[in-house]
């Protein structure tokens, strides 16, 4: 049986730029970069944009059970759904199938501390972190931590309930939600399908993990080509939504689409090997049948080492790429990597044009014409690769 | 010969290796012996001071030891336990190289408490705040705590163990998470990607701060002694569930995939269902709507009728509100059909295995068409008259199944069913 054609109809995208398609658009054509070394200095980050939620989440009880990083893929979700016109469409809704990306929510930093102070302290035995913890953290703070309570929260504002699944596993996870959706998609297993994910880089509490392994950018902001000798990713923050559904689904309904998601790959590259990553990429690269040596290759390139070299070696045997890093605007969204790569390349595709580069070290390189074929490219910090191919429908 | 395919033209899809722990012990000889003599394997924790806990029990693994300790080393060498039994079983692959992707069910991860106060104790400053204690975990010394507690870390060393093929997928939906993996499996061999799954279903969350969380929330039974007495699904007396440790491990293979190679069958999964619940974040609709529209689209998913449903492993939580929406979403499904079908928690005795548990049941049930012995639900001594299922209490029934229904219901709306069978229909 043939497979089914995947349609983009629907790109909701919130983030450190702002909100929205428009606003996204004119910010990558200014070459805007909302990014700040102060708030968890050394630490560079980038901060969600300023932004009333009360606009996709109406219901302030709503927005009180949530923390940041649920109500910026709530937020973001919504966009998708009205971008794609199902919103409030109980029919299509209550069938309609959601894969989201999740990492885990905020921690209460204030309690965390005062318990590891009080342990470094030695005023910590240890029937005391019990009563702490039962005395402290409040009730709902694990609603708002749990990785499948972005979706419960997206099923609740907005009623999204055909199915609900959450994959995890950092930048891997939502190459794989892409992945899973299209294949499904393809099959007729679904008809119509949320995917996306949200990150809010603006915590403390996550920038441990990455500090475990100084992955973290420090000290000064740089665009993500131009950090070779100060390599690192500066946690970004976005909500990135798309709407994708059968070709016949989106005409019988006279949606229009953004794009074409034609193909969607995923590895594991055997990363203790060292030029893996490069290896992997070299391997996806012709399943996605890209037939443009002009295309265009949007990356999450994180910055981090040593895989952005990995991907480098990569790009370097593509010379002909005109190649756009969402890193060095966005910083690294983690689970949102792969999601706002794919609403980048939809939005470029439905414009007619790919907006500029901004890169110091010629890297990326402008490109006039229309683009056709967009190429999304994620490399997980640590594990997990995949591509997809972004087309204009024909 | 059976057509290996189904009724709607897609690979029947099979089991052919399945693998478990639970607090009642390792592997499925163990774990089926105790779980139909009613044994349970709930007991007062020891792993951590209980000072200040309202619940003092749980279905801890102790017998499994992970050194140094956290939850997410135990749920991976759960998982790799529960594998290795899976794989000897099945004969699938070689060593090291199983032949299909990996599902893995598992608790979202994070760096624990013991690493938190490790880290703590070396921060030079004194009343320290984030910028200072990120400093101290800078510098390499504690780059392994990164390695292990990245999400996708539990994943990635399974993956590089059994050689599953592609970019292994770790998923949460919560207490439905087991049956997601299951069902994930099956999608993929329905859509003739692949001809084997590993769907792999892990838990090792008893730890104190995932304690203090569920009972914050109310969700956990508070009724510690005895500890074996707490979980009592279905009864009127009960209080909240009982949080337990396991891993459940399953080799799904298409039916023509699994004859070609004269692999022995244990059990079909005939039909998987999902639909989710937008009612609130932690309750389900009070009219169970949502439970009784995944029950219908598994049984459509099976292409079976409600009568053909002779044995359903519950969800059974034992928590007040899961047992009686469940009741309610049974009957309005099966109808006159629900007082002849014999139901059961395996919740009971091993408690709830969370992310697990979808799986975990799952290897239950497909024993229990095996076995053509129904296990019991215990701690059955006051019937709630809200609930007049057909409980099996108390002790294991002998019975004629040829087709369970096994079913998760979870937080965030989470709903998600399967029908498991013995021979391809």
């Amino acid at each position: 049986m043939a497979e089914k054609e995947v349609w983009i109809t629907g790109v909701g995208l919130l983030s450190s730029l702002g909100e929205g398609l428009d606003a996204h658009w004119q910010a990558l054509g200014e070459k805007r970069v909302n990014a700040d070394d102060k708030r968890l200095a050394p630490y560079v980050i980038h901060p969600i944009a300023p932004v009333s939620f009360d606009a996709q989440i109406p219901k302030k009880g709503d927005q009180r059970q949530m923390e940041t990083w649920q109500r910026i893929g709530t937020y973001a979700a919504g966009l998708a759904l009205d971008s794609a016109g199902v919103k409030g469409n109980q029919e299509i809704l209550s069938r309609m199938d959601m894969i989201i990306a999740a990492g885990g929510g905020e921690r209460d930093l204030n309690v965390d501390l005062a318990i590891m102070n009080a342990d470094a302290q030695g005023k910590l035995p240890p029937a005391l972190l019990n009563e702490k913890l039962m005395n402290e953290l409040r009730p709902t703070l694990f609603l708002a931590q749990l990785s499948n309570l972005l979706a419960g929260n997206i099923a609740i504002v907005h009623g999204v309930c055909g199915t609900s699944r959450t994959f995890m596993g950092e930048e891997a996870s939502s190459i794989d939600a892409a992945r899973i959706a299209v294949a499904r998609i393809g099959a007729g297993q679904s008809d119509i399908a949320l995917v996306g994910a949200a990150h809010n880089g603006d915590r403390g509490d996550l920038l441990m993990l990455y500090s475990f392994g100084d992955f973290a950018l420090k000290d000064q902001y740089a665009p993500v080509w131009a950090r070779r000798n100060h390599p690192g990713f500066a946690i970004g923050s976005a909500g990135a939504f798309l709407v994708m559904e059968s070709r016949e689904h989106a005409e019988a309904r006279g949606a229009k689409p953004y794009a074409r998601l034609t193909k969607v790959v995923a590895d594991l590259a055997k990363r203790k090997q060292p030029g893996a990553v490069t290896k992997s990429l070299q391997t996806m690269w012709p399943q996605l049948g890209v037939s443009n040596d002009k295309a265009v290759l949007i990356t999450g390139a994180t910055g981090a080492e040593p895989a952005t070299a990995e991907e480098r070696e990569f790009l370097g045997q593509h010379p002909g790429l005109a190649v756009r890093a969402t890193g060095t605007t966005f910083g690294h969204t983690m689970e949102a990597q792969f999601p706002l790569g794919l609403a980048l390349a939809a939005l470029s595709i439905s414009r007619g044009a790919l907006y500029p580069a901004n890169d110091p070290t010629g890297l990326e390189v402008e490109k006039t014409d229309a683009p056709t074929q967009i190429v999304v490219l994620g490399v997980g910090h640590w594990q997990g690769e995949g591509m997809a191919l972004v087309e204009a429908v024909k | 010969m059976t057509a290996p395919r189904d009724k709607f033209g897609r690979p029947i899809v099979v089991v052919t290796g399945m693998g478990i722990v639970t607090s009642l012990g390792g592997g499925k000889t163990d774990n089926w012996k105790r779980l139909t003599a009613g044994e349970s394997g709930i007991r007062t924790v020891t792993r951590f001071p209980l000072d200040s806990l309202k619940t003092t029990m749980a279905g801890a693994v102790d017998f499994v030891t992970v050194d140094p300790f956290s939850s997410t080393s135990l749920s991976q060498r759960l998982a790799e336990i529960a594998t290795e039994e899976a794989l000897e079983q099945s004969g699938i692959g070689n060593k090291g190289d199983f032949p299909g992707p990996l599902f893995l069910a598992v608790a979202p991860i994070e760096t624990e408490w013991p690493q938190r106060l490790e880290i703590a104790r070396e921060v030079p400053t004194k009343d320290f705040g984030i910028i200072d204690y990120l400093a101290t975990c800078s510098g390499g010394k504690f780059a392994h705590f990164h390695r292990r507690f990245t999400f996708g870390s539990v994943a990635l060393n399974l993956a590089e163990t059994f050689g599953t093929k592609g970019s292994p997928i770790s998923l949460s939906t919560a207490c439905a998470s087991g049956a997601t993996a299951i069902q994930l499996g099956v999608e993929a061999i329905r859509r003739g990607e692949t001809d084997a799954t590993l769907c792999v279903a892990t838990d090792g969350s008893v730890n104190p701060e995932a304690m203090v969380r569920f009972s914050l929330l109310s969700a956990l039974s508070t009724q510690n002694n005895p500890p074996q007495g707490a979980s009592k699904p279905f009864s009127k007396n009960r209080d909240g569930f009982v949080m337990a440790e396991g891993a459940g491990a399953l080799v799904l293979e298409s039916y023509e995939a699994a004859m070609a190679r004269g692999a022995r069958i244990l059990g079909v999964v005939a039909g998987c269902g999902e639909l989710t619940d937008s009612f609130h974040r932690t309750r389900s609709a009070p009219d169970g709507k949502p439970a009784i529209g995944c029950v219908r689209k598994t049984l459509a998913d099976a292409g079976m009728e409600p009568e053909q449903i002779d044995h359903i492993n519950a969800h059974g939580t034992s928590t007040p509100e899961n047992d009686k929406m469940e009741y309610l979403a049974t009957s309005a499904v099966f109808g006159e059909h629900t007082k002849n079908i014999p139901v059961s928690s395996n919740k009971s005795m091993v408690g709830h295995t969370i992310s697990a548990a979808g799986a975990v049941e799952a290897i239950f049930s497909l024993l229990t068409l095996e076995h053509q012995r129904i296990p019991p639900t215990i701690n059955y001594e006051v019937p709630d008259p809200a609930i007049p299922f057909d409980v099996v209490g108390n002790k294991a029934r002998d019975a004629k199944v040829t087709a369970v229904m096994s079913n998760s219901f979870g937080f965030g709306g989470q709903n998600a069913s399967l029908i498991l069978t013995r021979e391809p229909a």
